[in-house]
């Protein structure tokens, strides 16, 4: 044929803007990259490559300090909400519609509709009640203002697994005389363990980039990696905080990178 | 003897008290370190505020009035508060802008990875994502380098000699909605994306057999067919950019408030914290009402997105 094929999916325009769209959401994230290894006392100005801004930032106590905060929470957040979201997965699948289920699911998803910044606010009132009556500070308080809203982002790929699930396997079990408990044990949690593993790796990236909840309910001295930055980028921003991000963006795309594997395997 | 519908009731009896008991903890954490103190709010918003913070235990209606109004001390009468409606207006405005230019850009974005061979969608999903996934604060900080004065923008624009002088970017309007725009591209493309998976392109080929030309195409049939898509991206754009805090602070000082940052105020140096908890209460029965809109409309959708 003569005439050039005519492709229904084109529309003018699209494919351009679209690679703007990429060009665009990428140049900011390597300008900031770049400028981390920036040797000059201020961000302003290039002056040229240098390690340096790493090297400070590994021997700032402070942001080490914040760093292994940082880590602490999220670890122990992230595996605290991952049970509790299993659990309530199994509790909200898989079953007829019974009274309260709905309030249920109002309940898990209710962190992911209120605005960050009323919770963080609420938080403060009650917690700074609780911290006078109790007189205990310590990151308790963080540790279950990020339980709390990691939940609904864990318990989403653990629900969509379970709901793929085959359920004969369970009732094969059970012909087997296989108890509640083993049938979860041997059945029901290999099956689901994708599924955890992805929930997990989502509240524990939620946790560590929360900064709103965080910079509202931490006590002195409990600054995380986050809330560490966003004090820094009140006064002069010299390119250590640049390296810091650097290395925490590298970290966060890791994670992604291997959740992305994770779930493609399964599919 | 138990007849067999008895035990089949006391068996689901018990299945129900199990449910129940399983999901007792993350009920448990998230009433304790959400709805309760959420309550708590509510509450606060009707008390006397105390004189270094805090409240007083003395019922008072005045934090919800100054909500829009404010008191004259001199002669008690109520006016419009305007730097209230001014926050409330920036904030308004600057989302719904925000709403809007994701929509230009992530629509084509959404479209082009939409109609990629199947094997190489996930790969630019994925590039999608990662930006996505990564900290706020960094990605808001990433935008505050390109636009600062010494930043790509104005260095690229004075060696195009464009302008001698750097133009002030940074803490104006523009930079906040530049940065929410940059941060909330991704809440756009995804529930966009899901929606232009499905289209049946047959559609589109039987339009061009009517002689449609490339833009009826898109008016009359794709942008129907991606309509939940596109409700659904809003709402998930329009909801944070509405609550926005970081971004605001950031890349707008501390002159350009919107809601989250007139909110803080009250519970730092404004030491009102029963209007802190008015305007708080405020911002979550707006986003609420924008939930059950989204809400009502997807289920007579009958669920078409993702």
């Amino acid at each position: 044929m003569a005439e050039r094929y005519f492709d229904v999916r084109r529309q003018t325009g699209f494919t351009t803007v679209a690679m703007i769209c990429f060009f665009l959401l990428y140049l900011p994230i390597a300008t900031l990259v770049v400028y981390a290894f920036n040797d000059n006392d201020s961000v302003a100005i290039w002056k040229g490559f240098s390690l340096r801004w790493f090297y400070s930032a590994w021997h700032n106590g402070q942001v080490i300090d914040a760093s292994i905060r940082s880590f602490q929470i999220a670890t122990v957040a992230a595996i605290l909400a991952t049970i509790a979201a299993t659990m309530a997965a199994l509790a909200t699948t898989r079953t007829k519609p019974y009274r309260g289920l709905t309030v249920k699911y109002a309940f898990i998803n209710q962190p992911l509709m209120v605005p960050e910044i009323v919770t963080a606010v609420a938080l403060l009132v009650f917690f700074s009640r609780v911290k006078v009556w109790t007189g205990y500070s310590g990151l308790g308080y963080l540790i279950a203002a990020h339980t709390a809203f990691c939940i609904p982002f864990a318990y989403l790929p653990i629900r969509a697994r379970l709901e793929g699930m085959d359920l004969s396997l369970e009732t094969a079990a059970a012909d087997l005389y296989a108890n509640r408990w083993n049938a979860f044990r041997y059945v029901t949690l290999p099956l689901l363990w994708p599924g955890i593993l992805a929930g997990l790796m989502l509240a524990f990236v939620i946790s560590l980039d929360d900064v709103v909840i965080t910079e509202f309910v931490k006590s002195g001295g409990q600054d995380t990696l986050p809330t560490y930055m966003l004090g820094q980028l009140r006064r002069i921003v010299t390119p250590e905080i640049n390296a810091i991000s650097t290395v925490f963006l590298l970290l966060s795309i890791a994670i992604v990178t291997i959740f992305f594997f994770v779930s493609r395997k399964r599919a | 003897m138990a007849s067999a519908a008895e035990v089949a009731e006391s068996r689901e009896r018990e299945d129900v008290r199990r449910r129940w008991l399983l999901s007792a903890p993350a009920l448990l954490i998230i009433f304790l370190a959400g709805t309760g103190p959420l309550l708590i709010v509510l509450v606060y918003s009707f008390l006397t505020p105390g004189d270094y913070g805090d409240v007083k235990w003395q019922f008072s209606t005045d934090a919800w009035v100054g909500v829009l109004f404010e008191r004259d001390i001199f002669d008690d009468t109520l006016s419009l508060a305007s730097a209230h409606m001014a926050i409330f207006w920036r904030s308004a405005l600057l989302s719904l802008a925000t709403t809007i230019l994701t929509l230009i850009f992530g629509f084509p974005t959404a479209y082009f990875i939409a109609t990629r061979p199947e094997s190489r969608r996930e790969v630019w999903l994925f590039l999608i994502t990662i930006p996505f996934w990564t900290n706020l604060l960094i990605r808001t900080f990433a935008m505050k380098e390109v636009l600062r004065n010494e930043g790509l923008v104005n260095s690229l624009l004075q060696f195009l000699r464009i302008t001698d002088q750097p133009i002030q970017f940074m803490f104006t309007d523009f930079a906040v909605l530049m940065g929410m725009t940059y941060v909330y591209l991704p809440l756009m493309v995804l529930p966009l994306y899901a929606s232009m998976e499905k289209i049946d392109f047959r559609l589109v080929e039987a339009g061009y057999d009517l002689y449609a030309t490339r833009f009826q195409v898109l008016r009359r049939i794709l942008l129907p067919l991606v309509k939940p898509g596109v409700i659904a991206g809003s709402i998930l754009v329009f909801i944070p950019s509405l609550g926005a805090y970081v971004t605001p602070r950031v890349m707008g000082g501390g002159t350009n408030l919107m809601i989250g940052n007139l909110i803080e105020l009250q519970f730092g140096q404004g030491r009102n914290w029963p209007l802190g908890a008015s305007l708080s209460i405020t911002l979550m029965a707006i986003v609420m009402v924008a939930l059950l809109v989204y809400v009502r409309y997807a289920g007579r959708e009958g669920g078409q997105h993702g």
